[in-house]
């Protein structure tokens, strides 16, 4: 169902008329899109074509926007308090029963803001979600709070954001502004946001751009000074607010939000590794979040005052518990070698974090532990999969059964690995193929079909693979293992540049020696059976003394995820090796030139 | 499992009875102090609970004073030295989990034990309890197949590794998975030095010094010292399991003999515990 579909309707207040569209069946609970600035309404369509079919979807172009008219005079006609009444218009016509689930953006959000503050609106919002626009008011507390005691790091706060809002003094110098809009800023537009914001070319922004951005510029003009310069001290949420924050945002500093809890209780917070325009570019993912909130809080919302919340909401948390929850919460991450050390590790951490979790492994039985194990831990969907990562065709079919069954993946993690130890002429051709076939194969088709599904998604993602601190640390003892991390930790530096405009990021771990049980499995090359496990146990308990845990090797994953890091070595030994690779190569190689003892 | 895994329905020495008595004591203890937790209690409060019990019924002397941990401490999350083994002011809430873990000796007997419980629901802690199960039955089938002590730890280990957990009893000193425990001579004085009663570091020093001359040792640790057949004696075994934030662990008695007859050679001096109780219940609901 797309915004073509959609019934029109046209509301008069104050003024003023305003364009409705409606999507989804009216008898569902209400959710209403309220569009930024420069927009109108249909930057919304991504998001409320995936709602309409479990919602009763919304939308309605602001004042002097898209298809509403404009008010007259411009001066004075776009205050918050005329938005309030917009809102206050729409809601009771189409929803003059039940409050209704808001969602902002941008400037649609700095109106939510002041819709889910102010009293006139109480009963009205079952729940507010906000992107990328806080409250005036919140944001004239901030200014003072670092202005009357700016510490060196409120200071810097401050300046940053300062630097940040250059397009809101600008709006502010009378009559340029709607010049340059109406001129050459509104025919560049499209072409600007296609190339700095990243915004897929796909009609959009409307006909209606010159205009909206000329009248918009009053939104700021009629609002902004008055709101800093005197914040409402008042400003208390009356609905519960998710807050969903890009970290790319080049406009808004995501430090605007650190003292939100004092303003707005019962918060729930979620980031995104996305830009300004997230309704553009993240469609799938904000409806999932919004999606989740409003059912949350229409169960809260529809049920008797004082009633007792049902088991399953109680047992579940609304935070959950992991460092990284406001990041994963609900999304999907898929491990490989997900049955045993770092991968087993792995998959609980982003558990723990709240993500949906796809464990996968040739151990069947180790992968279903993994999976029901990351359950207990706070993954709100788990499932173990069985499948050989160097196998094409099975590397495929789990691929297309994720997608059907699960959705397309976020975050990838090409983990499973094996060990070969054992001199170059040891080495048979047997076992080359073999370490080949898991190490980089696995990788490859990893990131062939689940990467291929989540470049045409276009909603950005990452790449984790697992390589080694062995991929620069020659060696007498691993020439054929270290060759395929080294390819791994390549092909990992290859794949970020070519997917890097489809914002889909690309790390390479590189552990170093943990305590896990690749050791164990590891293939001895050139020593019988007896000699084989006498080196296992061997290297087992030399790698137990280490005693560095996968748990740690985890967290470094996640971190990497949020930071978008390209190389990320764990242990000290990593590190250290890393260096000297880089500064001290011929020590390195001195060092490779000894027999090791096992 | 009764009379397969103990000594349960069988005639018990004299000194055995001694020691299942004071087991049963001390875990009467726990459970009693367990009941007793709300939220707010620190682990402090906590261990002083045990210990006034258990002074209450008469007992003098002490392996170790009564520890009790909460929350991550359970898992030992960030244990560097031994002295945060000690009962800190962390306080208890709803949900968490928490381990109390006491060594009294009375009329001259010692027990270990470790209690394992959570305040309310914790659904992580009981899948860790319910997985203890199968280590208590590998370690006793280790200890009769007279597999070399080590060998067994690493087996314990590797099961751990392969439920998903980490084995936490490594952080004990020495990593021990168990330690030997004896009779102790009652003394009107009988002090501390680190939580540790003197009678018992002297019995378990001369323990050492014995074993250390005839090839064993009195600590059940990953380490070559304990690369010997089970030593006969009473071995209060402790298999610790960590799941990121959360563990849990029991501790009791194990009787190793000479005897030839497997049955007879090794044996849980009781099952009448809770943790053992908690296993039979699920299996029979």
């Amino acid at each position: 169902m797309g915004l073509k579909d959609a019934r029109l309707r046209r509301v008069a207040t104050g003024g003023v008329e305003l364009c409705i569209a409606e999507l989804g069946d009216a008898a569902r609970p209400t959710v209403l899109l309220v569009h930024g600035y420069p927009d109108s309404k249909e930057v919304w369509s991504g998001v409320a074509e995936r709602l309409a079919d479990r919602f009763h979807v919304v939308l309605y172009d602001v004042r002097g926007h898209g298809a509403s008219s404009a008010p007259q005079p411009l001066r004075g006609g776009f205050t918050l308090e005329k938005l309030t009444d917009d809102f206050l218009a729409v809601a009771d016509a189409v929803s003059p029963d039940r409050p209704v689930h808001l969602v902002g953006h941008d400037w649609g959000s700095v109106q939510g803001w002041e819709f889910a503050t102010v009293r006139r609106t109480e009963g009205r919002i079952a729940s507010f979600t906000s992107m990328s626009g806080p409250s005036l008011d919140h944001f004239g507390h901030w200014i003072k709070k670092r202005m009357t005691r700016p510490t060196p790091r409120r200071a810097a706060q401050l300046l940053g954001q300062g630097a940040k809002s250059w397009y809101v003094y600008m709006l502010h110098t009378p009559v340029l502004p709607e010049l340059a809009w109406r001129g050459p800023l509104g025919k560049q537009w499209p072409g600007m946001l296609q190339r700095l914001e990243r915004l897929p070319a796909d009609g959009y922004p409307t006909a209606s751009l010159p205009s909206d951005a000329a009248h918009g510029a009053w939104l700021y003009r009629d609002n902004v000074r008055i709101r800093l310069r005197r914040p409402r001290p008042d400003a208390y949420a009356h609905a519960p607010v998710q807050l969903i924050t890009p970290t790319g945002d080049s406009f808004l500093s995501e430090r605007l939000y650190d003292d939100l809890e004092q303003w707005a209780p019962q918060l729930r917070r979620r980031t995104l590794d996305a830009k300004h325009w997230i309704p553009r570019t993240r469609p799938d993912q904000l409806a999932s979040w919004i999606g989740e909130f409003v059912d949350a809080h229409e169960d809260r919302a529809g049920r008797a005052p004082g009633a007792v919340a049902p088991a399953r909401a109680a047992a579940r948390p609304d935070s959950v518990a992991g460092r990284h929850a406001e990041r994963f919460g609900g999304r999907l991450v898929l491990v490989t070698g997900a049955a045993s050390g770092i991968g087993r590790a792995t998959a609980f951490a982003f558990a723990e974090a709240g993500a949906r979790v796809v464990a996968v492994d040739r151990d069947a039985e180790g992968a279903a532990r993994t999976a029901e194990m990351a359950r207990l831990l706070g993954a709100p969907e788990a499932w173990g999969e069985t499948a050989d990562v160097g196998d094409e065709q099975a590397m495929e079919k789990l691929a297309a059964k994720v997608a059907a069954e699960y959705g397309v993946v976020d975050v990838l993690v090409n983990n499973a690995g094996i060990g070969l130890s054992g001199s170059f002429f040891d080495t048979t051709t047997e076992d080359w193929k073999k370490v080949l076939d898991v190490n980089l194969w696995g990788v490859i088709h990893g990131c062939r079909t689940f990467g291929r599904q989540m470049a045409e998604r276009g909603q950005g993602g990452h790449i984790v693979n697992t390589a080694s601190a062995a991929a620069w640390l020659p060696s007498r003892s691993l020439p054929a293992y270290s060759t395929s991390k080294a390819a791994v930790l390549m092909l990992s530096e290859c794949l970020r540049a070519e997917l890097a405009d489809k914002s889909i990021g690309v790390s390479a771990i590189c552990p170093g020696i943990v305590n896990t049980n690749i050791t164990a499995t590891t293939r001895f090359a050139g020593s019988d059976a007896a000699e084989e496990r006498r080196k296992q146990e061997r290297s087992s308990r030399l790698y137990g003394m280490r005693n560095f845990p996968p748990e740690k090797v985890a967290e470094a994953v996640l971190e990497a995820v949020v930071h978008n890091t390209a190389v990320v070595p764990v242990t000290p030994e990593a590190h250290a090796t890393r260096w000297m690779a880089r500064f001290t190569p011929r020590a390195l190689r001195a060092v490779a030139r000894r027999e090791p003892r096992l | 499992m009764a009379g397969r895994t103990s000594a349960v329905g069988e005639r018990l020495s004299p000194d055995l009875q001694g020691f299942k008595e004071v087991q049963r004591l001390a875990y009467e203890c726990a459970e009693v102090v367990a009941a007793r937790l709300k939220p707010g209690v620190t682990e402090r409060e906590a261990a002083r609970m045990q210990r006034d019990w258990l002074t209450e019924r008469g007992v003098r002397d002490w392996f170790h004073l009564p520890f009790a941990w909460f929350g991550d401490r359970t898992a030992f999350a960030g244990f560097r030295i031994p002295l945060q083994f000690f009962p800190t002011n962390r306080r208890l809430e709803p949900g968490m989990p928490f381990i109390l873990d006491m060594a009294p000796i009375h009329r001259g007997f010692a027990a270990d034990i470790g209690y394992s419980g959570s305040l309310g629901l914790n659904p992580v802690q009981d899948r860790l309890m319910d997985d203890l199960q199968e280590h208590r039955a590998l370690i006793l089938a280790g200890v009769r197949e007279r597999r070399p002590l080590r060998t067994v730890y690493e087996d314990v280990e590797r099961l751990m590794v392969r439920q998903g957990y980490t084995n936490r009893h490594r952080a004990y000193p020495f990593g021990v998975i168990a330690h030997k425990v004896g009779r102790v001579r009652e003394r009107r004085w009988s002090p501390t030095v680190f939580g540790f009663g003197t009678q018992s570091l002297k019995g378990l020093a001369s323990d050492a010094l014995h074993g250390h001359r005839e090839g064993w040792s009195p600590l059940w640790s990953p380490y070559t010292f304990s690369d010997h057949p089970p030593q006969p004696g009473l071995w209060a075994v402790e298999p610790h399991l960590g799941f990121r934030g959360t563990g849990a662990k029991f501790e009791e008695l194990l009787v190793v003999t000479d005897s030839r007859d497997p049955q007879e050679s090794a044996f849980w001096l009781d099952d009448d515990l809770p943790h053992v109780r908690r296993w039979a219940e699920g299996k029979a609901a």
